[in-house]
């Protein structure tokens, strides 16, 4: 046991009592006096140029107050990477997907402007439509974006070692492939926002968003408003997962229409409209190459990737990146070659979603390594051990794993789950799988190219002392960021965690970076451990002169004044503040000295108490081409075992129980380390099992409700055994690193390694539906 | 043409003029002011509009206001007895069942209906009555113990 006051508890949410009652504010909840409704035009073909726009009916219908093409709002490019600007708010010369934004009407309702909307017309001329990176990479075929002929928007070549010579050494070498399906994030929370541009020049825009920072400077640049006049406010946001981290267009939409009516523009999206906007993880093929020695070592591995970008670029530089660049490091790879393609296709842009990029990645190997351990005749958790990396290695692409618990997260799996005794010992039918899984714990670098800080914090002290105030501009998107970040300002400061306030998710409070690739707790928490920090040692300074006791032998603990050497009068500051406060509540009565009456004595003293935190990582490995895109100040790890049911009739899959350990250094809170576990679980079991963003002929998301696209419900997901592994990282506050997003990516792939243990056919085509297994026993059934 | 219809909603009677195209989700959250019933998709999906008609759980989004006529409604404003948290709500915050926070209110309000049918719900009959909710974020196990923690709880009062 350790002696932390606040932290490693299982406190509940600061947030939880607000959503529990139906109390807590979403983007769409919002409402403000004289607010507009707007609502889109979006493409109904994929791929055509725009001839001409018609508004003029549109704007004839009574009630209709403002309708927007491209013609007024400009044709600034933007997206996500700098490098690959090719959005624009509405379209202007072409359209790329089936719901690729035209225009904008803004009314004094809902039904007005939906009225309006289907009044305006476009004229077209259809251009060919590519469904699949195949038809778009085929010679001729037209560009989507005319930067890249070839429709082959990125492209990524890496090597480390040298991969042809070593697979020459390797006793073993085979090749798979492997592919996905475009998964949808699947949040229950349609993205909304509401802006409002005031008379005095300033924007102000509530929104659905993981990335409040980005929103801005994207809003900023697009409309060309100083970035000092938009604030992006993020009420309680409904789960994003990654498609949430970049600014959409309703943002944009809503902000001109409120600059041009001086009113505020309230949209929202309906459910289908989040499945074309959809950002979420693209379709990768993988070939994996992979050669071992007769020992079981690791060797060498040769990953060639195809990603199905859709009509933008979103995040997926950085995916393109990251589905090869992940892969190796659990491992002791010494050779590893990465060729890396993003292709644009005539359907809904791909973007981040859990897992970023690893995800199919993790699943191909992991099955792979799975064939190999059976062929080498090793158990694959043996198989595993012996290839593991430990703490303080360094993978061959310079990711330094400061802490690692990969052989811990093992160990813990096949002691917990009894797979010494079950594996390959289950009747027919039922099976057993294991998979590990890696992740970074926040992004070493900026999405854009800056030496700013990743975080800042902000602690302010109320007055009176009782009250600790901490801004911060992380997004609370249902993670669980304000818990956590209000238990480490709770336990630097010493303070109890009901004393601490949370403001957080607005840009006037600091810069943030947001929610995405796992580095709130990590990056945010650093940044309010420092501001908690520098609170305590103005209030204990103030303390030292009025008491005549030297800082270093005071404390701050559970609200109260730590006397390290023996109890000092302190009867001088108590009468003073009990005269200062007759008749408030909560009076000190005890015989120890209270943090707030330390506080309100250093506000008399020095006027408001106010500290700052920052936080941007320090020098990370890797100076070769796309070493941004990975290296992080710390990786979190995981293993899993899962146990499944296949119906050998109809080839259902039922999975039975889940054994999963993950090492998040150190569990801030373990209710919500856990949440992140089972939650990434379940996410990763309805990519296995079910999900799949289908397409018609003319490219239309052909299953756009949860209807017809299937999430996981509580009858899918059985129980998870969660098991916490802490590694205690030391480039994480009081040792945390991630758990959000690298919990996901073993599930799939244990999945597959069960169905492989429970009916012998290997499925290398997401999702493992009955059919596909059904299909892959017949087959084998009939080459016996 | 707006009708007039009668509800009670959290034990308090209105009397409102609605369109006939109205759902019951929109008259709650537009016309009544009661934000915390969700809409995720507006058409019986993912269970984040439910809400208690007439001791029945039901998807706000697929009932029209007009139907609703002369019924009793309860949804997730009227669970709490003022500041005091119903056992379902004190343990879906102590069991952590509670993230982004969006299919809270309907998950508590089947769950609510189930234990007043049936006080001590096997874990399969939880499971059953809450998988016409969505929820993204939790994977349910959470959800599940809180509602197991609640049936116990609510037994011993």
């Amino acid at each position: 046991m350790n002696d932390f006051s606040v932290i490693n508890k299982r406190l509940p949410r600061v947030d939880a009592w607000s959503k529990v009652t139906g109390e807590a504010r979403y983007a769409a909840d919002l409402s403000m006096p004289n607010m507009l409704y707007a609502v889109l035009l979006q493409s109904p073909l994929a791929h055509a140029k725009i001839l001409n726009i018609d508004t003029s009916a549109a704007k004839k219908v009574v009630g209709v107050k403002d309708v927007v093409t491209y013609k007024e709002a400009g044709t600034i490019h933007y997206g996500v990477s700098p490098a690959r600007y090719d959005e624009t708010m509405f379209c202007y010369d072409k359209v790329r997907y089936v719901g690729d934004e035209i225009a904008a009407v803004a009314a004094v309702d809902f039904e007005t402007a939906m009225e309006a909307v289907s009044l305006i017309k476009v004229d077209y001329e259809e251009l060919p439509v590519y469904l699949n990176i195949f038809d778009a990479m085929k010679e001729g075929a037209v560009p989507i974006h005319d930067d890249y002929p070839n429709n082959i928007g990125a492209e990524v070549h890496q090597e480390f070692g040298n991969v042809e010579e070593a697979l020459k050494e390797c006793d073993y070498v085979r090749t798979d492939k492997f592919v996905n399906k475009k998964q949808d994030g699947g949040f229950l929370e349609p993205q909304a926002c509401l802006a409002h541009f005031d008379m005095n020049g300033n924007l102000t825009l509530y929104t659905s968003t993981q990335t409040p920072h980005y929103v801005q400077r994207t809003v900023s640049m697009v409309l060309n408003i100083p970035i000092g006049k938009v604030k992006v406010v993020k009420p309680y946001v409904g789960g994003g997962f990654g498609p949430k981290a970049s600014a959409n267009t309703i943002e944009l939409a809503a902000s001109l229409l409120s600059m041009r009516t001086g009113r505020p523009v309230k949209m929202v999206m309906s459910r289908e409209q989040v499945f074309m906007h959809s950002r979420g993880r693209h379709q990768f093929y993988h070939e994996l190459t992979t050669g071992v020695k007769k020992d079981g070592t690791i060797y060498a591995l040769k990953n060639t990737c195809y990603l199905d970008g859709g009509a933008y670029s979103s995040f997926g530089i950085a995916t393109v990146y990251y589905a090869g660049s992940l892969l190796g490091a659990p491992y002791r790879l010494p050779n590893m070659r990465y060729d890396g393609y993003r292709v644009y296709t005539n359907k809904p842009a791909c973007g981040a979603q859990r897992g970023h990029g690893g995800v199919a990645a993790r699943a191909a190997w992991e099955q792979q390594l799975d064939i190999i351990a059976e062929e080498l005749g090793i158990d694959p958790i043996e198989f595993r051990l012996k290839n593991v990396r430990e703490k303080g290695e360094v993978t061959c692409n310079d990711f330094n794993l400061s802490s690692f618990g990969m052989k811990e997260c093992l160990e813990a799996i096949r002691d917990r789950s009894d797979w010494r005794n079950k594996k390959g010992k289950l009747p027919k039918g039922k099976g057993i799988g294991v998979a590990c899984g890696f992740f970074v714990s926040g992004a070493g670098y900026p999405i854009y190219r800056s030496e700013t800080f990743h975080s800042t914090a902000m602690i302010k002290l109320s007055e009176d002392g009782g009250t600790v105030e901490l801004y911060t501009a992380a997004a609370e998107i249902g993670q669980g960021s304000d818990t956590v970040l209000t238990m480490i300002a709770a336990e630097a400061l010493g303070v109890r965690y009901e004393d601490v306030k949370i403001y957080s998710g607005d840009t006037d409070y600091g810069v943030d970076l947001g929610a995405y690739s796992s580095r709130q707790t990590l990056m945010s928490g650093h940044a309010v451990k420092q501001a908690a920090e520098d609170v305590k040692k103005q209030v204990l300074e103030v303390l030292s002169k009025r008491l005549n006791v030297p800082v270093e032998d005071m404390d701050i603990k559970d609200g109260y004044i730590v006397f390290k050497k023996g109890q000092v009068d302190f009867s001088g500051i108590r009468s003073y503040y009990v005269k200062e406060h007759r008749g408030w509540a909560e009076q000190p009565g005890d015989d120890k000295l209270t943090f707030k009456e330390a506080a309100r004595i250093a506000y008399i003293e020095k006027g408001t108490i106010v500290s700052a935190g920052a936080y941007k990582p320090g020098e990370l490995g890797g100076k070769y081409k796309g070493a941004t895109v990975g290296t992080s100040p710390a990786y979190g790890c995981s293993a899993q075992i899962v146990e499944v049911t296949v119906d050998m009739e109809t080839g259902k899959v039922t999975v039975d129980k889940m054994t999963d350990a993950h090492d998040c250094g150190f569990a801030i809170n373990r209710t919500n380390v856990e949440g992140q576990m089972q939650g990434s679980l379940s996410m990763g079991l309805g990519e296995a099992l079910f999900e799949e963003v289908k397409f018609d002929e003319k490219g239309r998301v052909a299953n756009p409700t949860f209807g017809e696209y299937r999430i996981p419900t509580a009858l899918d997901m059985p129980n998870v055994n969660t098991i916490i592994i802490e590694s205690n990282e030391p480039n994480g506050p009081f040792g945390a690193k991630e758990v959000g997003e690298g919990a996901i990516m073993p599930t799939i792939p244990a999945i597959l390694n069960a169905i492989y243990d429970a009916v012998g056919v290997r499925i290398d085509e997401l999702p493992v539906t009955s059919e596909r297994i059904y299909n892959a026993i017949k087959e084998k059934e009939r080459k016996k | 043409m707006k009708r007039i219809i009668n509800l009670i909603v959290n034990n308090k009677a209105y009397e409102i003029a609605v369109l006939p195209n109205r759902t019951l989700t929109q008259v709650l959250r537009e016309d009544l002011n009661l934000l915390g019933t969700k809409e995720g998709c507006g058409i019986g999906d993912c269970g984040a509009c439910t809400v208690i008609l007439n001791g029945r759980p039901v998807n706000s989004c697929l009932v029209l206001a007009v139907q609703a006529n002369g019924c009793n409604i309860q949804t997730i404003e009227g669970v709490a007895d003022g500041n005091n948290l119903h056992p379902i709500q004190e343990a879906f915050v102590e069991y952590g069942a509670i993230q982004c926070g969006f299919c809270t209110p309907g998950m508590v309000l089947s769950a609510k209906s189930l234990l007043e049918k049936n006080p001590k719900p096997t874990e399969m009959e939880i499971r059953e009555a809450i998988s016409g909710n969505l929820c993204r974020c939790t994977g349910y196990q959470k959800i599940v113990e809180a509602i197991q923690a609640a049936s116990k709880k609510m037994k011993k009062r």
